[in-house]
């Protein structure tokens, strides 16, 4: 029995291991493919084959941010995303966003999108505000799988969008328990 | 049904700024987890937030695959009359938990 280490998953830097028939031993990622390399992912993909697939790109950070704003640009400024530049625990790291906006009926936040590089999907969550909301602020906890960028992008009343970005560096990464 | 925390203030004044933290206890079972004899773990997880003030819907969440477990939201609201507020909550499999809380405004 070999082990093979895969690194599949919700993470950059988390590993776990898994048990497999054959012979040899190797890092699936992170050097030429050869032969041997070749069937030990053969052979790991009969466990990671039903895992959905764990890709998440800068393209698709901007194919997200394409599907909710369209074809207009999103301008920096009145958005304010806070975020710790330092995460030590990605699995709860606390997130707010806010909006310079007087929450009127003529002028007001409609939603916020918030948007991630690199965890295994670029979406993060939306909300939708309105007049009533009062104040154009909302609080909430991520994960986050990797050091990244975290994209906030609001669509106020009049059409407009507005994004902030924040890079932020995590020491743990939003990490499994096996 | 899951444990839920909701804090918002009892009383205000009508046209009062209040905030509304909200929390219940959900894993958020990504499905890129696997267990411990290698099988995935299935995705589960709260995928929607609706708040309403007598009726009205006053806020509203998608969540992702990147909210953390229990997920905790927090927003803010306007106070306009006495009534009550109805939080619920949505999950993969379409279930949904409501939670109601009253406010006096005078």
């Amino acid at each position: 029995m070999i082990r093979v280490r895969l690194r599949a998953m919700y993470l950059g830097r988390c590993q776990f291991s898994l048990s497999s028939p054959g012979g040899g031993k190797g890092e699936l990622w992170g050097s030429p493919m050869t032969r041997r390399r070749i069937l030990l992912v053969a052979a790991g993909a009969r466990f990671a084959s039903f895992l959905p697939k764990a890709a998440a790109t800068e393209a698709a950070m901007a194919d997200a941010i394409r599907a909710v704003i369209g074809e207009s640009e999103a301008q920096r400024g009145k958005v304010e995303l806070e975020l710790p530049p330092i995460v030590e625990n990605g699995n709860t790291v606390p997130l707010a966003v806010s909006v310079d906006s007087p929450m009127t009926e003529a002028d007001h936040v409609e939603s916020i999108h918030i948007f991630n590089q690199k965890n295994p999907q670029p979406y993060v969550a939306a909300f939708k505000l309105g007049p009533r909301t009062g104040k154009a602020r909302v609080a909430t906890r991520i994960r986050l799988a990797d050091s990244q960028r975290v994209v906030a992008i609001a669509r106020l009343s009049d059409g407009s969008y507005w994004s902030d970005s924040v890079d932020v560096i995590v020491t743990l990464a939003a990490c499994t328990e096996q | 049904m899951a444990r839920v925390l909701i804090n918002l203030p009892s009383h205000a004044k009508p046209g009062e700024i209040i905030e509304i933290k909200t929390l219940i206890a959900h894993p958020m079972e990504t499905g890129y987890r696997l267990d411990s004899t290698g099988a995935a773990i299935s995705r589960d997880i709260i995928n929607h937030f609706v708040c309403s003030y007598n009726g009205d819907e006053i806020f509203r969440a998608e969540l992702f695959l990147a909210i953390a477990a229990n997920p905790f939201i927090a927003f803010f609201t306007t106070a306009t009359e006495s009534g009550e507020l109805v939080f619920s909550w949505t999950d993969d499999h379409g279930q949904t938990q409501t939670e109601v809380r009253q406010i006096t405004v005078e």
